[in-house]
């Protein structure tokens, strides 16, 4: 069965590349969602929901990736949840990049100086004008390049889903690779994929780290 | 909920988890020392004023960084015997995770250069101390202290990333958990172990790097 | 009725004790400079006065407005006793114009093109009318601190709290600034300033209150105490900071 690696193979891998953006993008969309919880439980004054994130956090940022893509794979159907990877994996990589968003949100929140609050109240800004217009905008600002920094490892991540059976980019990389049996050519290609993909986030991030008037 | 969880069928393998968890160590330890030699060749290279090495090193920087490790590993392991070189699996883990973190370390030490400022050089200079003297006792410890937090930090990240090495078939802590899996039936139940033993991994190790942080750095900046 | 009525308040910061019983009055119309080595309380005195530290006892009203008492409006009495900062703290996402705005429209529900009039007089009373679009960033020191005093005034409050607003400055920039700060003075203006500048204190202020060690030490017409020390330790402070 082992035959050329040819311009069709490029088309398969730029199809498989599409799950891996959809998967990206999902996982950053959940994260997101969840992310702003996590960074709410973890500053309000509440110290039992502080704890709650803070534990969060350490175990998924404390853990691998890829075990916590196995828990869920196997874990899910002690559940009676359907075991597939597709929701093993979007699921999954949610729960991680929610961790990350969390603590990037929390921070950037943080940053924003104590001072820019007083100044707020000081012409009379109630606490939540206060926080509307005076600090998330700032905070926003500071927060948009990590967020899309993350992105770009996020894009990177989605590979390990390979090894629980769903087919995005590496998955389809190993399968041509074991057709073709021109390893070299197929994640070459594949490589080259991630690049666009990736550098073309790393480069935005980069530019909108230069925002003008952003706070200091 | 019909399923019995039954941890106690992984005790036989304590012996296979102790196992991982040291070849992981060694594996981490072995990697983030080559990776801290390319990185720096990489940090010297990028800061240095050799167009053509500057650009080699970006090059492989921008590379690596924004390209998965899983592709960087099947690369190494599959696609490289295809011009000639060959490694087994352990080697390639080595490789790829080496080749991999020296453009991490490399960002890292660039950063600590560029963080010394000359001013603190001048000001050793012009106390009367040789070049070597202020490196040593001037510029040294302040780039160590610089660049500690976010090496730790990078090291934590490579006891989590050598996992991957799993699907090469190299032997560390994950691979053990497929062992484990295969003999006793318990998936769940295995790779929540493993992963928690992770946990403790770099729970471990965090709380180490903030002790020699606070005794190091932080102890010796105050006395001053 | 005195527009300021501070009685007996105390404050501590863990176990540091910062104000041990601060009473003091002050009348409509008044320019009050509170002088006094650092750490001798008075910002954190002034920062009492708008709520922006809560006191652990005493009683403090501000034009009408009981701020120890734990259902006072500090929204509305923050429109009333205006606070400048050292460190100025303009908004640096929003321009010259939006920052002095803001309020103006989310608090005092203002029409925007009614703010930007207030904002263009603003500006232009403290000498920065060429500055509307400019943002934070692209302004010195002086010019944010000016800007900060107009965004203040913009909401035309009762008092006016300066906060060692001239402390962050380099020396060049300090005149500026004071000469905005005697204009806003001559205009009719409350003010309470806790500052460094002794001249500026003895030309502009009607009485000084000298703070030490948490506690009122002297308070008199700001000539004649600034002049005529009456105690050993407002000696000692003015000839340090006078030298």
């Amino acid at each position: 069965m082992i035959r050329e690696f040819g311009p069709n193979d490029i088309v398969y891998l730029l199809e498989a590349a599409r799950w891996t953006v959809a998967l990206a993008l999902i996982a950053a969309v959940g994260g997101g969602i969840l992310g702003v919880i996590v960074a709410v439980l973890r500053i309000v004054p509440f110290k039992p929901a502080n704890w709650l994130a803070i534990g969060f956090i350490n175990l998924i940022q404390g853990t691998p990736l890829l075990g916590q893509l196995f828990v869920f794979f196997f874990g899910l159907p002690l559940f009676h949840v359907v075991v597939d990877p597709w929701v093993a994996a979007a699921l999954s990589l949610s729960i991680y990049a929610s961790a990350f968003l969390g603590e990037i949100w929390r921070g950037s929140l943080q940053s924003v100086s104590p001072r820019q609050w007083e100044a707020g109240a000081s012409l009379g800004l109630p606490y939540h004008q206060r926080l509307l217009h005076v600090i998330l905008p700032q905070a926003i600002r500071i927060a948009v390049p990590p967020t899309v920094g993350f992105l770009v490892q996020l894009v990177k991540d989605t590979s390990l889903t390979a090894l629980i059976g769903f087919v995005e980019l590496t998955r389809e990389s190993q399968i041509l690779s074991n057709s073709t049996y021109a390893p070299l050519q197929v994640y070459g290609v594949a490589a080259l994929i991630y690049f666009v993909i990736c550098f073309a986030l790393t480069r935005l991030s980069q530019r909108l780290e230069r925002t003008p008037h952003a706070a200091r | 909920m019909s399923y019995n969880f039954r941890f106690s069928a992984l005790l036989p393998y304590t012996d296979e988890i102790v196992r991982g968890v040291v070849l992981t160590l060694q594996l981490s330890v072995i990697t983030m020392s080559i990776g801290l030699v390319i990185g720096l060749f990489v940090a010297l290279a990028r800061t240095g004023s050799i167009p053509v090495l500057r650009g080699a090193a970006t090059t492989y920087v921008e590379a690596i960084r924004n390209t998965p490790l899983l592709v960087q590993l099947l690369i190494v392991f599959f696609g490289l015997p295809h011009l000639g070189i060959r490694f087994d699996a352990n080697t390639a883990a080595v490789v790829a995770l080496s080749i991999n973190l020296g453009a991490y370390c490399g960002e890292i030490l660039r950063a600590g250069l560029q963080s010394i400022r000359t001013s603190q050089v001048e000001a050793g200079r012009s106390l009367g101390l040789t070049a070597g003297q202020t490196f040593r006792h001037v510029v040294l410890f302040q780039a160590v202290k610089a660049v500690y937090p976010a090496l730790t930090s990078q090291f934590v990240l490579l006891l989590l990333a050598t996992s991957v090495v799993s699907a090469i078939g190299a032997t560390e802590l994950f691979s053990e958990a497929s062992f484990i899996d295969s003999r006793t039936y318990r998936s769940f139940e295995t790779y929540s172990l493993i992963t928690a033993a992770y946990l403790v991994l770099t729970l471990t190790f965090r709380a180490l790097f903030a002790v020699v942080w606070q005794l190091v750095f932080v102890r010796r900046s105050r006395s001053r | 009725m005195p527009l300021v009525e501070v009685s007996d308040i105390h404050k501590s910061f863990g176990v540091v004790e910062v104000l041990k019983g601060i009473s003091l009055t002050v009348d409509k119309g008044e320019i009050v400079a509170v002088i006094g080595r650092s750490g001798s309380g008075k910002s954190t005195m002034l920062r009492c006065l708008n709520g922006l530290e809560k006191v652990q006892a005493g009683r403090i009203v501000v034009a009408g407005t009981e701020v120890t008492s734990p259902d006072a409006d500090l929204n509305r009495l923050r429109q009333q006793a205006g606070m400048v900062f050292q460190s100025y703290n303009l908004f640096p996402h929003l321009s010259v114009e939006r920052n002095i705005t803001l309020a103006l429209t989310l608090v005092r529900k203002m029409k925007l093109p009614a703010a930007r009039e207030i904002a263009k007089e603003m500006v232009a009373r403290v000498g920065l009318a060429d500055k509307l679009g400019a943002y934070p960033d692209e302004l010195s020191g002086g010019q944010q601190q000016r800007v900060a005093i107009a965004r203040s005034l913009a909401m035309q409050p009762t008092l006016m709290l300066f906060d060692e607003i001239t402390s962050a400055l380099d020396p060049e920039l300090v005149g500026e600034v004071l000469r905005v700060l005697e204009g806003v003075a001559k205009d009719g203006m409350t003010m309470m300033l806790v500052t460094h500048e002794m001249n500026f204190a003895k030309n502009v202020a009607d009485r000084v209150i000298f703070m030490h060690e948490g506690r009122i030490h002297e308070d008199g017409p700001a000539r004649q105490t600034l002049v005529e020390p009456r105690t050993a330790e407002l000696r000692s402070f003015l000839s340090a900071v006078l030298h």
